[in-house]
Parts: structure tokens; C-alpha cells; sequence
């Protein structure tokens, strides 16, 4: 009775599994720099509407990884990408995908706050402006106070709208850059350790405002806070020299990895 | 002793000063408790700077107070008939005397004496052993002379003395205060601090004294031809110079040089500004990392290149192949071959003085543009923004107070530039709007007006210093803008 009842849960479970809609796929993912390799064959699935947290140690590959994603490591000129990574079931390193768009779909939020040196309404309209979302001036405020309102900042910048965007703290300018990934209406977004340069009071700010948008975007964040992972993410993801270690259920992860070095890392034995 | 020997033993009392208050330093450092101070480096240089600093500061007043000091005092005891006489008569006796002294000392001491009493045979006895005078010595001035040697010798001996002295009770003071709680190393920072500033000083004072130069000339000018004639004159004759005449009435007009200046400086910023930024932006954007590492030097040759070269280049092949261009084009359109564009003329200069502006340009602001922070593209590419609109929307506009900045320092190269003007724009002053015409520039005027036998009594050749300072004073207005500019856009951006 109990085995059965045993099997059907897992069976259940397995279902679950199945049902789950992955946005992006990756599949024996390596990244070299010149001659080094920074990324051994990983194969990490993004799910839909959830946080996906990515952990380890400096230097493990999440960052690379995360990059990969939106194809910013073009932009370094020695790296190599080899694997295949999908959004949507389309193969972003296809010759055929234009990595502008992809990148609008694929939004990114970095460690350091760089709002452009512009006002804060320019920063938000920047996006939508290349990419020809907004037709009218009124249609252009209603993106740009759309987006500072799930940002979170509205309140804070209404009134100095056409301020410098640099003139804000640390904390706003995260946000506000934020707001500005969100402008463009990406499907995914990614974050590299986006509080790491903010007080704790801006974090708590940020880590809300990633938890809000869990229902509209897919959200991939590489943190150094394991904290952090565990507050705001459901899914975690454990990197070591350039290996994925494991892939869970963040609330299993952080109670019973599988990995022996996961439970070495999050008990704080090395990193 | 000469200048060169006492230098010389300074530099070994210095040296000798180095070493042995370095040693002391480090015996006292292995014997002793309380620990040094400083490192012995510091006791040695400071012994050292005692040892060389006060002994080379006594020789440089003394090099230069000693000859004032036996001047006067030669000329208080000419005789009353030369004291009343005017300041280049007696500079002329002072001449005469220095010249006889010279010759003294290469006589034997019984020929001396034998001049002395017959001053009359002094000129032909010098003459004989290679010293030649330029009339016959009066008697008091053959006296004068041997007072001259003789006070000279006295204070190169008391000089002599003075210095080594002051080298070596210098070298023993320091070396006495060496000792654990003594802070040397604080007082060599000192003197490094302040030769730091002496130097900057030194750089500051020229400037100085060369505008207060440019300053006199100047207003000697402007009280020859008064200083609204000059600035809204719009003739440019100033005809020659004639010997003693000072009252010759040329027209000299800036306006006209000004015209020319400003036009070719225009010209060569049409040339070398699209040139040199969109050159800048492919180096700083698009280039490889091969590639810009080709170009660059190449580039920084074209920058190597002296100006003068430039003004041949202009010279011998552009004027010409514009010239003959303009006479196949003209000959094609109208049937009439004749050129319209002069070999030495507007576009010429500008032209070439634009392709010698393309490396400051880009080299200027592919600096500036490469240190707009990586954050700043990564974000907007994050966007999907497209490396140009990249470029267009947020580099460039960070980038915009230094390029300003670089553009208008260019600028005033290009109106402060002189060898490819003097080739190839042409000497005639004058006012006119043809790019293909020949039109003269400030400082062509200002090599034209100072090249010859001069005489800096006229307005001819004074006007020069006139036209260097109202350069100067443009050149310096460019740059207090561009800083300016440079902080006011930087405000708006950070």
C-alpha cells in the first residue's frame, strides 16, 4: 500500500516533470577564451516563469554561462560557443537568428548598475526606441511609465523624469535599469549578480521587484548570495570549474543536495 | 680653478657624502637599539644634498653677482670726461678694456710691465700673439685691464674656496645629525618636493617671460600705428623698411590675415574632422585587435611627419594636380582650358593641413572614445541595440565633451600652423571668398615680416609681435573654451 502509494507520487511527480515548459534549452554548452575552456559541456534547462538561480564559486562559469544566453559573449572577441542553446525550440546560434532580436527577447540586467549618461526617461525609451515599439510620444510615456511602475522606481522618479539617470543612487539605478530591460518587452532576463554593488536596504528592494516579476518574465540570476538564491529563485543550479554540478528544486538543493560539493559550498567549506 | 673642476670635486664630496652617510646610517642601524628612522638610502642622499645644494647655490650667485660686481666697479674709476659721456660710449670702453685683459694674460710679465709704460705698443705686441684690438688702448684703460684680471682672479679664488667650503662643513653638518630619531627621510622628500616645484615654476616663468617679450615688442608697435588701424584695418601693405625712416606710412590691416587664417583652419577642419572621428570610431569599435595594432603606429607616423614636409607635399604635388585638374575640368565644361584653381591657394593649404590634423583627430578621440566604460556598450547591446546605433546613442554622446574638447584643440593648431601655409596659401593679403585663390595667413605674415637684415625700430618688423600675441591670444581663448565646454558637458554626463 504505502510502496504503491509511493510509486503513484512518483509517478505524479515524474508527470509534473514532463508537463513543465522549458523557454530555454541548453545542450553540451562549452564557451572557450582564446585557449582556455570555460564551460564543459553543460546541459541546463530554463523553466518558464520561474527564477532559476545560478551558484558556485568565483570563476565556476555561471556568468559565462548566463551570457550565453543572450549571446553577449559575442561581444568578446576570443570567445568560442560550442553546444546548441534554444528559446522557444529555436537555436539562438543559428546563423538564420538575428542576435539584435534575440537580444530583445533575452533581455540582461548587469553586476554594476550602467544607466546611459542620459535623463531617466531617455534610459527607458532607449530600447523602445531602436526597436520601434512605440508609434507617438504618449504611446513612448505610457512604455516608460509602464515600466518604472513594475520596476518599482515610479514613485521614486516620476518627478525627475528628465533628470540624469546617473544621478540616482546605486539601488534606483538598478532598478532603473531594470526598467529599462523590461521596456523592450523581453520573454527572458537575465541577471549577473545584479545586487552586488547595493546595500542591503536596495537588495531587499530588487530581490521583491525579481520575485514580482517571476509571473511575466522568465528570470535566470547568477548570484553569489546563497541567501539571495534561496529567497528569491525555484529552481538552483550549481557550477563548479566550468562544470554544472547539479540542477534542483531550490528548496532541495538548499535542504538535501545530491552532490557532495553543493553541500560543501552552501555549508560555506569552500568558495 | 674653472667652473667645470669645482663642479666636478662638489659632485665628489656629494658622491662621497652618499656613501658614507649611507654606511654610517647602516652601522648605526646594526649597532643600535632604537631603530633607524629611515632607510639608509635616505641618511646617504641627505648628506649628499647638504654636501652639493648650498655649495651649488653660492656658485650660481657668485657666477652670476662676481662679473656685475667688477663691472661697476671698473667703470667708477673711468675718468670723469668718459663717466660724462653716454651709456654705449663707455659700454664701448668696457669692451675695449675686457678685450685688452683677455690679451694680458698671454703676455710674459716683463712685456706687461713693458705695456703698461707704453701703452702706444700694446695693440701691435697683442696682434703679434693672435690678439687682435680694434684701436690703440688709452693709457688708463691698460691699467684698467690688469685691475680686471686681478679682481677676476680674486673672485674665482674666494668663489673657489666659498664653494668647496660650503660642500664640505655642509657634508660634516649632515653627516653629524645622523642618528636613529633623526627623520631623513622626511627632509629628502622636502627637497625633492620643492625641486619638483622649481621645476614647474621654471616652465610656468617661461611662458611668462615670453608673452611679457611678445608684450613689449607689441606695444612698441601700438604706438607707431594705433591699435584700431591694426585690428579693423582691412589693407594688409605694410610696405618696406627704410633705414632710419621711422615715419613710413604702411597699412597694417589684420583683418585680411585673419580672414585667410580663419578660412584655411576651416577648411582643414572640413578635411581632417569626418576623417579622423569616423577613422577613430573604427579603430575604437570595429577594428581587430591585428588590425588596430597595424593601423595605429601607421597613423602615429602620419603625426611624426615635420610640417614642413607637409608644406613640399602641398607644394609639388597637390597645388599642381589641383591646378591641372581645374584646367581639364574647365577645359571639358566650357572648351576653355584654363584653371580655376591657383596652384598655391586656399584649398591647397586646407586640404593638406587636413590630412595633417587626421591623426590628432583620431588619435585624440579613439582615446577618448575607447575610455567610455564597457558597462555603458554592454548595456545597450543587452538591448539589442546594434553596434551602431550603439555607437550613435550612447558612446558617442559620452564621448562628446572630450571629442569637443580635441576638435577645438586641433583647431587651434590649424590657425597656430605655419610651414604649409608659407608653401602653399599664397603670400597676397586679401579678402576674398574662392577657395581657389590664393589668401596669406597670420603667421605667414609673421615669418615674411621677421625674414632679412632687420632692424626691430619699425612698424614693419614690429608688427610681427602684434600679430604673435593677438595669435597667442586666439589660440589661448580656443583652449579656455574647449575646457570650458569640456566641463560643462561633463556635468551634464557623469
Amino acid at each position: 500500500m504505502n510502496m504503491m502509494s509511493d510509486a503513484a507520487v512518483e509517478k505524479a511527480l515524474d508527470k509534473k516533470m514532463n508537463d513543465v515548459s522549458y523557454k530555454m534549452i541548453g545542450k553540451d554548452v562549452s564557451v572557450y577564451y582564446g585557449d582556455k575552456r570555460a564551460l564543459y559541456d553543460v546541459n541546463l534547462n530554463v523553466r518558464e516563469n520561474t527564477v532559476t538561480a545560478l551558484i558556485g564559486p568565483s570563476g565556476c562559469g555561471k556568468s559565462t554561462f548566463l551570457r550565453c544566453l543572450n549571446r553577449m559573449n559575442d561581444t568578446i572577441e576570443s570567445a568560442k560557443v560550442t553546444g546548441r542553446i534554444t528559446l522557444d525550440e529555436e537555436d539562438i546560434y543559428d546563423p538564420a537568428i538575428d542576435v539584435v532580436e534575440l537580444r530583445a527577447r533575452v533581455g540582461m540586467v548587469f553586476q554594476k548598475p550602467n544607466p546611459f549618461p542620459k535623463s531617466i526617461y531617455e534610459n527607458i525609451a532607449y530600447g523602445p526606441r531602436i526597436h520601434g515599439l512605440a508609434r507617438n510620444k504618449a504611446e513612448m510615456d505610457q512604455v516608460v511609465e509602464a515600466s518604472l511602475q513594475r520596476a518599482g522606481l515610479w514613485n521614486e522618479a516620476k518627478d525627475r523624469l528628465h533628470e540624469s539617470g546617473t544621478g540616482l543612487s546605486g539601488g534606483q539605478q538598478q532598478r532603473l535599469c531594470i526598467a529599462r530591460a523590461i521596456a523592450v518587452s523581453p520573454e527572458v532576463i537575465l541577471m549577473d549578480e545584479p545586487c552586488s554593488a547595493l546595500d542591503p536596504i536596495a537588495t531587499a528592494k530588487v530581490e521583491e521587484l525579481i520575485h514580482e516579476l517571476r509571473t511575466n518574465y522568465t528570470i535566470v540570476i547568477v548570484t553569489h548570495s546563497m541567501q539571495q538564491a534561496a529567497r528569491v529563485s525555484q529552481r538552483t543550479a550549481m557550477f563548479h570549474l566550468g562544470h554544472l554540478v547539479e540542477e534542483d528544486d531550490t528548496d532541495k538543493m538548499f535542504t538535501n543536495p545530491n552532490d557532495q560539493r553543493t553541500q560543501d559550498y552552501i555549508m560555506g567549506r569552500f568558495g | 680653478m674653472s667652473t667645470s673642476l669645482i663642479l666636478l670635486i662638489v659632485a665628489l664630496i656629494g658622491l662621497a657624502g652618499y656613501v658614507l652617510g649611507a654606511r654610517q646610517a647602516r652601522r648605526l642601524a646594526a649597532a643600535a637599539l632604537p631603530k633607524m628612522h629611515s632607510r639608509p638610502g635616505y641618511y646617504g642622499s641627505y648628506v649628499a644634498v647638504w654636501a652639493g645644494l648650498p655649495a651649488l647655490l653660492i656658485l650660481a650667485v657668485w657666477l652670476v653677482a662676481s662679473p656685475i660686481y667688477v663691472n661697476s666697479s671698473i667703470r667708477d674709476n673711468f675718468p670723469e670726461d668718459l663717466k660724462a659721456q653716454t651709456e654705449a660710449a663707455q659700454s664701448l670702453t668696457f669692451g675695449t678694456i675686457g678685450s685688452v685683459a683677455r690679451g694680458l694674460t698671454v703676455l710674459t710679465p716683463e712685456e706687461v710691465a713693458q705695456a703698461q709704460a707704453n701703452p702706444g705698443e700694446l695693440r701691435v705686441l697683442l696682434g703679434g700673439k693672435g690678439v687682435p684690438l680694434a684701436g690703440d688702448p688709452e693709457p688708463f684703460m691698460v691699467s684698467a685691464a690688469a685691475e680686471l684680471n686681478a679682481m677676476n682672479a680674486t673672485s674665482r679664488l674666494a668663489m673657489t674656496i666659498a664653494v668647496i667650503a660650503a660642500s664640505v662643513v655642509g657634508f660634516f653638518y649632515a653627516y653629524r645629525m645622523i642618528a636613529p630619531r633623526f627623520r631623513a627621510r622626511n627632509k629628502v622628500e622636502q627637497v625633492i618636493l620643492a625641486s619638483l616645484i622649481t621645476a614647474s615654476c621654471i616652465a610656468i616663468l617661461t611662458t611668462v617671460g615670453i608673452v611679457a617679450s611678445m608684450l613689449t615688442e607689441a606695444i612698441q608697435f601700438f604706438q607707431m600705428v594705433p591699435a584700431w588701424e591694426f585690428f579693423f584695418g582691412t589693407v594688409w601693405d605694410p610696405r618696406f623698411a627704410a633705414a632710419g625712416a621711422t615715419d613710413s606710412a604702411g597699412q597694417f590691416g589684420l583683418i585680411p590675415l585673419l580672414a585667410g587664417t580663419l578660412y584655411i583652419g576651416f577648411v582643414a577642419m572640413v578635411v581632417a574632422v569626418p576623417v579622423g572621428i569616423f577613422s577613430a570610431i573604427y579603430m575604437a569599435e570595429y577594428a581587430s585587435p591585428r588590425m588596430r595594432s597595424a593601423v595605429k603606429p601607421l597613423l602615429e607616423v602620419l603625426a611624426g611627419i615635420p610640417t614642413i614636409v607637409y608644406g613640399f607635399f602641398a607644394l609639388t604635388t597637390v597645388g599642381p594636380f589641383l591646378r591641372d585638374l581645374s584646367t581639364q575640368l574647365n577645359g571639358i565644361a566650357t572648351g576653355n582650358y584654363s584653371n580655376f584653381i591657383q596652384a598655391q591657394s586656399v584649398i591647397t593649404a586646407g586640404f593638406v593641413m587636413g590630412i595633417m590634423l587626421i591623426p590628432y583627430v583620431s588619435s585624440l578621440s579613439d582615446d577618448i572614445i575607447t575610455a567610455v566604460p564597457r558597462a555603458l556598450r554592454d548595456g545597450s547591446l543587452g538591448l539589442g541595440a546594434t553596434r551602431s546605433e550603439t555607437i550613435k546613442r550612447v558612446v558617442l554622446p559620452a564621448a562628446l565633451p572630450g571629442i569637443v574638447g580635441a576638435l577645438l584643440m586641433t583647431a587651434s593648431r590649424a590657425i597656430g600652423e605655419t610651414m604649409i601655409v608659407v608653401l602653399a596659401a599664397g603670400v597676397a593679403a586679401r579678402m576674398q571668398i574662392n577657395p581657389f585663390e590664393p589668401m596669406t595667413t597670420v603667421t605667414v605674415k609673421i615669418v615674411s615680416q621677421l625674414t632679412g637684415d632687420l632692424e626691430f625700430t619699425s612698424p614693419q618688423t614690429l608688427v610681427a609681435f602684434a600679430l604673435g600675441i593677438t595669435l597667442f591670444a586666439i589660440t589661448l581663448c580656443l583652449n579656455i573654451y574647449a575646457l570650458y565646454i569640456v566641463r560643462k558637458y561633463r556635468e551634464q554626463y557623469e
